[in-house]
């Protein structure tokens, strides 16, 4: 033992509901992820499933955005754009779109990349092309432009630029193949999305991954590069296997399409919509959301001989 | 037809020629019908392009569309945020869609009727505000109508040649719509007045089919010719290697 040896026993383990507990009315909640990959569905049935309201939800959105319009949790909806991948627009989504049930901020997909960063950076913006010529600014009335302090290339005044506000979030909600008890976590599939931006972006941060494993564990998982999140950025880790189901969470596993047709029909009229709330969501935890969905993949099993 | 080719085969060639003389840069297309235009592309006259393999990474071979665990020869790591300083630095030719266009080239795939609460919400803004502004653009379109071909487009979320003319050199200089390819021809801006005209009528298509599917005046110049048929070599590569299942079928929608 020739150096000073200090450790520190940090263990930030938390369950899905301690986090709700964390959590209030009105606050602005970033969600990682992209569209139906790799979202902390876990963490977004349980704020699907609580008495949260007026929500302001920032995301690369998917199901996330999705299930909570469907439970009416969202006052406002921040987005690069809101889909299912293999279906292209999320439809509980839809739903709520064309029924003006909710505000929406609607950016352009690497415009709100910025927003993200300008928050991580603590910048009040950071100036981009994107949006100018388009309806973004007519959409979105609080964005300003600027003009450049320097001198363009016509040599007669500064560019005009958008600049696209900080995307400040109060709290963040991401989901990781892998993550120590202390906070650092890893992604073992083939990317990142903006999730170490989220996790900059908020003043706290929750992250769900599929298993907890010791820190000396990380770099038999995957290479140096995978640990993206370091713990300085984490409040929180909750061990939620299958915790991105029915969204992709590879290499561990892929989306379940079958159970995503299911929920995109749910969007369909109100007594489907009733059906899938109670056989998924009125469910005590994750365990049992699971065996719902395990008892629906048996019945068919047993179905199909 | 003076080969075998099929309408959505002449789609797809006269899709590939848009990036002809394009280079080394991103050919980024989206939808079926142009990722195997770009493909084709690649394959023949344009192989210093770029593809990605439409999930994370650039693939220097021709993978077949439709199998995602075809063999890939990686060539770069592209997640979504590279993706973004690729977009940024210009050096890259999307081809999108659109739900509406107009004569000065203003696309709209976002929604139909008034935003906050749409008749129909559609794929929303995506990247498109950023695209126009940054790189070259080209549109697939294969329901050509007056539904498609507008006199005004009911949200703009890519920016046309009137709007871009107001903005800062810059992005005058970043922008340009090189070519809209529809189910019934092919389509440009290249005239003084920056307005939609006529490059060419697909096969079995009339000119004036074209002028009568279009919601708006289309400039249309004495000399059309008709787009050009796929070679051989062309087919082969459409039917056999990059698109084995048939999926440009599937998207292309008769006339």
């Amino acid at each position: 033992m020739g150096c000073s040896s200090v450790e520190v026993v940090i263990d930030k383990k938390m369950t899905e509901k301690e986090v709700i507990e964390e959590l209030s009315d009105g606050m602005t909640i970033g969600i990682g992820g992209w569209g139906s990959r790799r979202k902390p569905m876990s963490l977004v049935r349980a704020i699907a499933r609580s008495d949260l309201k007026d929500l302001t939800i920032v995301s690369y959105g998917g199901p996330d955005i999705g299930l909570l319009c469907a439970t009416g949790k969202i006052r406002k909806a921040i987005y690069g754009f809101v889909s299912l991948d293999s279906i292209p627009l999320e439809p509980h989504f839809r739903n709520a779109k064309q029924e003006g049930t909710i505000e929406t901020s609607e950016l352009d997909e690497g415009a709100f990349y910025l927003g993200l960063l300008a928050a991580a950076h603590r910048m009040p913006f950071y100036p981009t092309r994107a949006g100018m010529g388009s309806d973004m600014l007519m959409m979105n009335p609080d964005i300003k432009t600027i003009e450049s302090p320097y001198k363009s290339s016509d040599g007669e005044k500064g560019e005009e630029l958008v600049a696209i506000p900080a995307l400040n979030l109060d709290v963040s909600l991401i989901h990781m193949n892998r993550a120590d008890s202390q906070g650092n976590g890893q992604f073992l599939g083939p990317d990142l999305y903006f999730d170490d931006l989220f996790a900059k972006a908020a003043k706290c941060t929750f992250m769900s991954c599929e298993k907890i494993i010791p820190t000396e564990d990380f770099l038999k998982e995957g290479s140096v590069h995978t640990l993206k999140i370091p713990r300085l950025f984490v409040n929180g880790v909750i061990e939620a296997p299958r915790g991105a189901h029915f969204t992709e969470c590879p290499p561990d596993y892929d989306r379940d399409e079958v159970f995503q047709s299911e929920y995109a029909a749910s969007a369909k009229d109100l007594q489907s919509w009733e059906n899938f709330k109670q056989k998924y969501l009125e469910v005590a935890s994750h365990q049992e959301y699971l065996k719902a969905v395990d008892s629906r993949t048996q019945l068919e099993e047993s179905q199909n001989g | 037809m003076a080969n075998d080719a099929t309408i959505d085969e002449v789609c797809v060639t006269a899709i590939a020629d848009s990036f002809r003389g394009d280079g080394e840069i991103l050919c980024n297309p989206i939808g079926n019908i142009p990722v195997i235009a770009g493909r084709l592309a690649k394959a023949t006259f344009e192989p210093a392009m770029v593809m990605t393999d439409t999930v994370s990474v650039l693939a220097a071979n021709t993978i077949p569309i439709g199998e995602p665990n075809a063999e890939k020869l990686v060539e770069a790591w592209m997640p979504y945020r590279d993706l973004f300083d690729i977009v940024w630095s210009g050096r890259r030719h999307i081809v999108m869609g659109a739900s509406q266009i107009d004569p000065h080239g203003n696309q709209n795939f976002a929604a139909i009727g008034d935003w906050k609460k749409p008749k129909a919400q559609l794929l929303g803004l995506r990247g498109a505000p950023g695209n126009l502004v940054n790189n070259t653009t080209s549109y697939w379109i294969p329901n050509h109508s007056t539904r498609s071909f507008v006199q005004k487009v009911d949200i703009v979320s890519g920016p046309g040649y009137d709007r871009v003319s107001k903005l800062s050199n810059e992005i005058q200089q970043n922008h340009e719509i090189r070519k809209v390819v529809s189910n019934l021809g092919v389509f440009n801006f290249s005239n003084s007045e920056k307005r939609m005209q006529l490059v060419s009528n697909h096969p079995d298509v009339t000119v004036e089919e074209i002028i009568a599917a279009t919601g708006f005046e289309l400039l249309v110049p004495d000399k059309i010719e008709e787009t050009r048929m796929p070679t051989k070599e062309e087919l082969k590569l459409i039917r056999e290697v990059i698109d084995p299942h048939g999926l440009r079928k599937s998207e292309f929608v008769k006339k």
